[in-house]
């Protein structure tokens, strides 16, 4: 499995109690196969996200990347931990706004202490995987919403991540271009071999996962449909 | 320096705003520095340039300072200095301000008197009583040369030769004879007569100063602590030196609240990066690497303004010092002041949370 989330417990202060935002929850899934995490707002999906991308440490339970638990790791060690194995696809975009599409990408390099522009033949492959590359030298603001959700996916796959941790991509999207993220989400998890979590309200779009995990109230249930 | 290159590419109009600050100030604590550098040289540089090491002052009364206008030194005490072990030359040397006449200009000067042949003056085997060395500025100021006459302090005096370019107290230097600057000096009312206003010495590292004071009743100083005894550079010097100063804290303060507000706007894009994998470290670098790219591009600028129009008025009336030093060092002050302002404001990256980055909270 390239990722295992084994009993894992978060609680956040709430007054003078504690929320359980999860409880106890277990999933794994293994390389080049798609998990979607459904449920309403609120139920825990973003929790679950953060957990599995090591920006919230867990109360209790092991986050495991590609056979590595995460437990006792520093937070310079998560972070090399997320630049080399965990790939990231925000809400929003989170485009930085003076970088083109290819410099988003050529970006991963940079914070990995490689030069930049030695990874722009990559970034170029993955523009073109996402149907970008004649769009490689615009700026966030000169492409669209979908083109801005695309140059994101094709970013969080720079560094040839294991793991692949999408949330609610299609959230800002009208149906087709949600439908045509999620078709090229599923794509590229069988093409690049990712251990896929997509976090997402809407169901839609699921037609090609490779199971859907349901959370409400923090618990995880498997499989509620492949 | 990647994000950051870019990032100065990108928002070309609040860098260009916040580079035009940089430039003004500089250009502004530039001027000040050749100009505070230049009025120093009006006031001490016949001191300075100086062959002496230290002075001895006429021991100032109880609670008064040092001062070049109220000290006086008698033969008496030049002769005991001569004499000390340690002290290879002592020269008495009179100090003056007056005023010179030649024909229909006038002018105030600084009448510098020495021994004659003494080392403390140029051309000074050809003063007497009768014959003077101007320096350029009091010669061009009375429009005379060399054989020419004019008048110090009622005394006709011949040009005898016009030398170097030094001033104090803001006026130009005379050279003369001491018979020539007591005859200008007003009267000290010491019955023992005074020789002159100080002593200039050449010491030794074995020169015993304090037992050799005592004796003579004098008080040494080294000859950069007697500028202090100068009223007016010290009071002069002082405010500008004040200015400049808070020239720089304001430079600092003002970068770092550009820097302050500019982390805060982009502390969003921190957070992704975070959460991509980037390491605080990274992020820092790349920051601090953008604010001395803007300071010293800012502060080239500026220098070079500063430099340009101290080039320009250099040599005219306006006393301005154009060297490296009233040039580089400033420059260099404000880069290391605004790199630390800008370094002050950019570690709250470090407090940044990438979680921040998930979510539609952006």
């Amino acid at each position: 499995m390239s990722l295992n989330l084994t009993d894992i417990t978060l609680t956040y202060p709430d007054g003078d109690t504690r929320l359980t935002a999860l409880d106890q929850v277990t999933l794994e899934v293994p390389k080049g196969s798609l998990t979607a995490v459904v449920g309403p707002s609120g139920s825990g999906k973003s929790s679950l996200l953060a957990v599995a991308a090591t920006l919230i440490t867990p109360d209790a339970g092991t986050v495991t990347i590609d056979g590595t638990p995460t437990t006792g790791m520093t937070r310079g060690e998560l972070t090399d931990l997320r630049r080399h194995k965990i790939g990231i696809v925000f809400q929003q975009p989170n485009l930085l706004p003076s970088l083109t599409a290819a410099e988003q990408l050529q970006v991963m390099a940079q914070i990995d202490g490689r030069k930049p522009r030695t990874a722009r033949g990559r970034a170029m492959e993955l523009l073109d995987a996402v149907g970008l590359a004649d769009q490689a030298g615009r700026r966030p603001h000169q492409l669209s919403g979908g083109q801005r959700q695309r140059v994101n996916i094709a970013r969080a796959l720079m560094n040839d991540p294991t793991v692949l941790l999408v949330d609610e991509p299609t959230s800002a999207l009208d149906h087709e271009r949600g439908a045509a993220v999620i078709d090229l989400i599923t794509r590229l998890t069988h093409q690049q071999a990712t251990a896929t979590v997509l976090v997402t309200h809407d169901r839609t779009h699921l037609t090609a996962v490779d199971q859907i995990a349901e959370v409400h109230d923090g618990r995880l249930r498997l499989p509620a449909h492949t | 320096m990647y994000v950051a290159w870019r990032d100065l590419k990108f928002a070309k109009g609040r860098f260009a705003l916040m580079g035009t600050v940089i430039v003004l100030i500089t250009l502004l604590v530039g001027l000040l520095s050749g100009l505070t550098a230049g009025l120093g040289q009006q006031n001490i540089s016949a001191i300075t340039s100086l062959p002496a090491d230290k002075i001895a002052f006429g021991a100032p009364g109880q609670g008064e300072k040092l001062s070049y206008s109220n000290s006086t030194v008698t033969e008496k005490q030049w002769q005991q200095w001569a004499k000390t072990p340690g002290v290879s030359t002592a020269e008495p040397l009179g100090i003056t301000t007056t005023k010179a006449t030649a024909g229909s200009k006038s002018t105030g000067v600084s009448a510098f008197g020495v021994r004659r042949g003494s080392a403390l003056a140029p051309e000074s085997s050809r003063l007497d009583d009768h014959a003077a060395v101007l320096s350029t500025t009091a010669a061009a100021d009375l429009g005379v040369a060399a054989g020419d006459t004019f008048s110090l302090a009622g005394q006709k005096v011949t040009v005898a030769a016009v030398r170097g370019d030094v001033f104090f107290s803001h006026t130009p230097v005379i050279w003369t004879s001491l018979g020539l600057w007591q005859k200008a000096a007003p009267p000290s009312g010491r019955a023992d007569g005074p020789t002159a206003t100080v002593i200039a010495l050449h010491t030794t590292s074995g020169a015993g100063i304090k037992a050799a004071d005592r004796a003579a009743g004098t008080e040494t100083v080294s000859t950069d602590d007697s500028l202090s005894a100068i009223g007016s550079y010290t009071s002069e010097n002082g405010s500008l030196q004040l200015m400049r100063g808070f020239l720089f804290a304001i430079s600092a303060l003002v970068i770092g609240a550009f820097f302050t507000v500019w982390t805060i706007q982009r502390s969003g894009d921190v957070a992704v990066l975070k959460a991509l994998g980037a390491s605080t470290a990274n992020l820092l670098r790349d920051a601090l690497g953008q604010a001395v790219v803007l300071l010293a591009g800012g502060t080239l600028i500026g220098t070079g303004i500063a430099a340009g129009l101290g080039a320009l008025v250099a040599g005219s009336a306006v006393p301005f010092l154009l060297t490296p030093a009233t040039v580089l060092v400033p420059a260099a002050v404000m880069i290391a002041l605004g790199a630390l302002g800008a370094a002050l404001s950019i570690r709250r990256i470090t407090s940044v949370d990438p979680l921040t980055a998930l979510g539609s909270a952006r």
